[in-house]
């Protein structure tokens, strides 16, 4: 008989529940399954209103979808979080260092810590912004860094997210809408609250306003437009934030500035949020079909017109190649160990790696370089021999283009399923906010597997999400 | 806060696609009255081709149907018909889109309101048809028409977006309110000898109960029906909600907070102005000596000036 892989329950088991989880068993045991129905109805119905959808790319059907809301929370002890707190802000002021670094000196490819083609020949290093030193030096102003946990004390970056993490409105939402549904929960235990996300997202951006800025700065998130699966974030944080949302008709180039349509005629913008991908920013500088951009732009970013966030160039940092380099990156620039582990990764590139990856195709996790969304993706242990031949193919093919990571325990919360209440894997993703200073609100995007043994918890793959509570101290 | 030029003309919008669905099914009760009229005295020879004609989609019905005019068919194309650019369905979809554009400039219960409209009309599309009576889609038009502007009126922060969803809707609705009467004297009545007839009466009446104004024009009127009083009514009145003077004084009522608020007056102001000056002094005698047709003429093309011009200064982000 095959030995089932053992799993961490945060929540513990009956008997032995963890501290952060006292309560909540029996909140959710009690809970009868009626009233439970009624509850995730009442869910729904406050998602669809707020207008929270999520179109997954490429499957047609329902453009309206909805990501499933699980109501059973994830929760952090104050120890936990404040451990956390200090890897990701560690990590998130190293990826930024390193890429201030590698669009100017290059000094820690110089030193060896990193080997040059990965950098200067990696298809997101942006050679038209070499030379650049952006405001305060930040290139990446929002960081989502995700994160998997295997037992009590054990914690693993999964991936960095530099250029335009998205998800933070579930983060928001997901708590407004558990203190509407459960407002006695929130009076029973002390959690820390996430509402100033957008008011300290508001203030970071401000902080990295041009010095040719003179008084309050207008802040902008440019937006691909309202067919893009995101919009509803685009729009909820413009609207927390008070600024405007733009696309690109709205923003147009004159002289050494930008400016925005507006009914009282052009006026200025100090700092975009833009939620583009580098490509598309401006037509003159990167893809010259670009509908989506400003033409123009790149210009008055270099004179310093204009602040964009993440600054063009960032997704360089959170490469799955680079990646493997972060701790070494924490102590070239920062000279401190790191405090979060990365996962074990084998580069296919490196010859005596990739022969170990094919070995041991059956357990380990295959992924793209540069995929995401938990697509082109081969978790050993849940796949057929066919699947796991067709991988070995690609890889012998173009190795540059993969890595593979050990199949981790991912730790599991509980969940409400259809049959009551059972184990269900989980991730984390915080939003590190990098400006003047480094903020970190306590709390994250919980990303739930809904599938018994699931390990892929992206909404694109059937994943939901939960609501996060760090206990307040 | 600044308001985006793309995101003022995506309000407009909303205020015309909503005042357009909402003309749509009046336009629809018009054919459905006089359908009921017995067919003897040889008005027009079919009611429902003179509501295609007024609702300005004859051309697409017969590209459609041909010509075959049948009230089935008529509801389906201006009720259900997405292909249909001027369908009550395009106008609430239209609505919803830009709706849901400017998400963030409409309270919770102005977007339910234009929410549950699209999700309503996709729930009308599933029914089967012989389920649904023609009444029962003119009244779920009118009051979801009605829900939508109350919540505005209602709910909305009366900032500059607020004025350019009550200009949208102002300047649509005199649109309509020209049309529908034109189309009385152009479309429905074809021979001068009806003139004064008992189907003259008849199909006025129609056209005051498609604007809602039957019992209206009673209480400030009374006694008979003629034409001139229509005129009067629906032109100069300025106690009916539906007359040009009304939604011409509306507009410009929106027109001047905005340039308070700018610190700015343009010539979309004064144009407006215009307006409102030169339906205050002329008289019904003055209109029927131009004639009806060519006042009402004149009159969409200054609306349409108007809308353009309102484009030009506030919605293309030129205007300074």
């Amino acid at each position: 008989m095959v030995e089932k892989p053992s799993y961490f329950n945060e929540m513990g088991s009956s008997g032995a529940i963890r501290s952060p989880y006292s309560g909540l068993d029996s909140w959710a045991a009690d809970m009868p399954a009626e009233f439970r129905n009624t509850k995730q109805s009442e869910a729904e119905a406050l998602f669809r209103r707020i207008g929270i959808t999520f179109a997954v790319y490429g499957e047609g059907g329902d453009p309206d979808r909805l990501i499933p809301f699980d109501m059973f929370p994830r929760v952090f002890s104050a120890d936990e979080w404040r451990k956390l707190d200090r890897g990701i802000k560690q990590r998130a002021k190293a990826l930024n260092a390193f890429l201030l670094d590698v669009y100017s000196r290059g000094e820690i490819v110089k030193a060896g810590v990193i080997p040059g083609r990965l950098v200067y020949q990696n298809a997101a290093y942006e050679k038209a912004v070499v030379g650049i030193k952006p405001p305060r030096g930040v290139y990446s102003h929002i960081v989502g860094i995700d994160l998997v946990r295997t037992g009590p004390d054990e914690f693993f970056v999964l991936e960095d997210n530099c250029r335009t993490p998205s998800g933070v409105s579930y983060m928001l939402e997901n708590r407004e809408i558990m203190m509407r549904m459960f407002p006695q929960l929130f009076r029973e235990n002390r959690i820390a609250p996430v509402d100033s996300y957008p008011a300290q997202l508001r203030r970071t951006l401000a902080s990295v306003a041009p010095d040719k800025c003179e008084g309050a700065p207008t802040v902008a998130i440019l937006t691909p437009g309202h067919f893009n699966s995101a919009y509803y974030e685009h729009s909820f944080l413009a609207d927390m934030m008070g600024v405007a949302l733009v696309e690109g008709q709205d923003l147009f180039v004159e002289g050494d500035f930008c400016w925005m349509r507006t009914t009282e005629g052009p006026k200025k913008v100090d700092v975009i949020y833009r939620r583009i991908d580098d490509a598309y920013l401006d037509p003159l500088c990167f893809r010259p079909d670009s509908m989506l951009g400003v033409p123009g732009l790149m210009n008055v970013y270099r004179s310093g017109g204009v602040a964009i966030a993440s600054a063009p160039g960032a997704g360089v940092a959170d490469d799955k190649a680079i990646y493997t380099f972060v701790p070494d990156m924490i102590r070239f620039y920062l000279g401190e160990e790191p405090i979060l582990k990365n996962v074990p990764t084998w580069q296919c590139s490196k010859s005596d790696e990739q022969k170990y990856v094919l070995e041991n195709l059956g357990d380990l996790v295959v992924k793209e370089v540069h995929g995401s969304g938990g697509y082109g993706m081969l978790v050993g242990p849940r796949s057929t021999k066919e699947q796991i031949e067709s991988f070995r193919l690609k890889i012998e093919e173009d190795p540059d283009n993969y890595i593979a990571q050990p199949t981790l325990a991912l730790s599991t919360c509980p969940t409400f399923v259809e049959e009551g209440i059972a184990p269900r894997h989980v991730d984390l993703r915080p939003y590190c906010l990098v400006g003047q200073n480094i903020e970190l609100v306590p709390g994250g995007l919980t990303r739930v597997a809904l599938t018994q043994d699931s390990l892929v918890v992206n909404s694109s793959q059937g994943g939901g999400v939960k609501d996060t509570w760090v206990m307040a101290e | 806060m600044t308001l985006l030029s793309r995101h003022a003309a995506n309000l407009f919008w909303i205020g015309r696609y909503v005042e357009r669905a909402d003309t749509v099914a009046r336009l629809f009760e018009v054919g459905s009255r006089n359908a009921l009229l017995p067919n003897t005295s040889g008005g027009y020879r079919n009611e429902w081709e003179s509501v295609l004609r007024a609702s300005g989609t004859s051309r697409g019905f017969a590209a459609k149907y041909g010509d075959d005019v049948r009230e089935r068919n008529v509801e389906s194309f201006l009720f259900f018909d997405s292909d249909n650019a001027s369908s009550v369905a395009s106008n609430i979809e239209n609505a919803r889109e830009n709706a849901r554009i400017v998400r963030t400039s409409l309270t919770s219960q102005t977007w339910d309101a234009l929410n549950n409209a699209h999700q309503e009309m996709r729930e009308l599309k599933r029914t089967e048809r012989s389920k649904l009576s023609m009444n029962d889609l003119i009244d779920w038009t009118l009051r979801t028409a009605s829900l939508i502007r109350g919540t505005i009126e209602d709910t909305q922060l009366r900032i500059d977006g607020y004025d350019f969803l009550n200009i949208g809707n102002y300047l649509e609705r005199a649109d309509s309110t020209a049309r529908l009467l034109d189309v009385k004297y152009f479309v429905l009545l074809p021979q001068v000898d009806f003139v004064g007839s008992g189907l003259d009466n008849y199909q006025w009446r129609t056209i005051l109960r498609a604007l809602s104004a039957h019992r209206a024009f009673s209480w400030a009127y009374g006694g008979e029906v003629t034409a001139a009083k229509i005129a009067d009514f629906l032109i100069l009145n300025r106690k009916a909600p539906r007359s040009l003077i009304t939604c011409a004084e509306e507009t410009c009522w929106h027109l001047d907070r905005l340039a308070r608020a700018y610190g700015n007056t343009t010539t979309a102001q004064t144009q407006a102005r215009l307006l409102v000056a030169n339906l205050s002094e002329i008289s019904v005698e003055d209109i029927f000596e131009e004639g009806l047709h060519e006042f009402l003429t004149r009159s969409i093309n200054e609306i349409s000036d108007l809308s353009a011009t309102i484009g030009d200064v506030y919605l293309s982000g030129e205007g300074r």
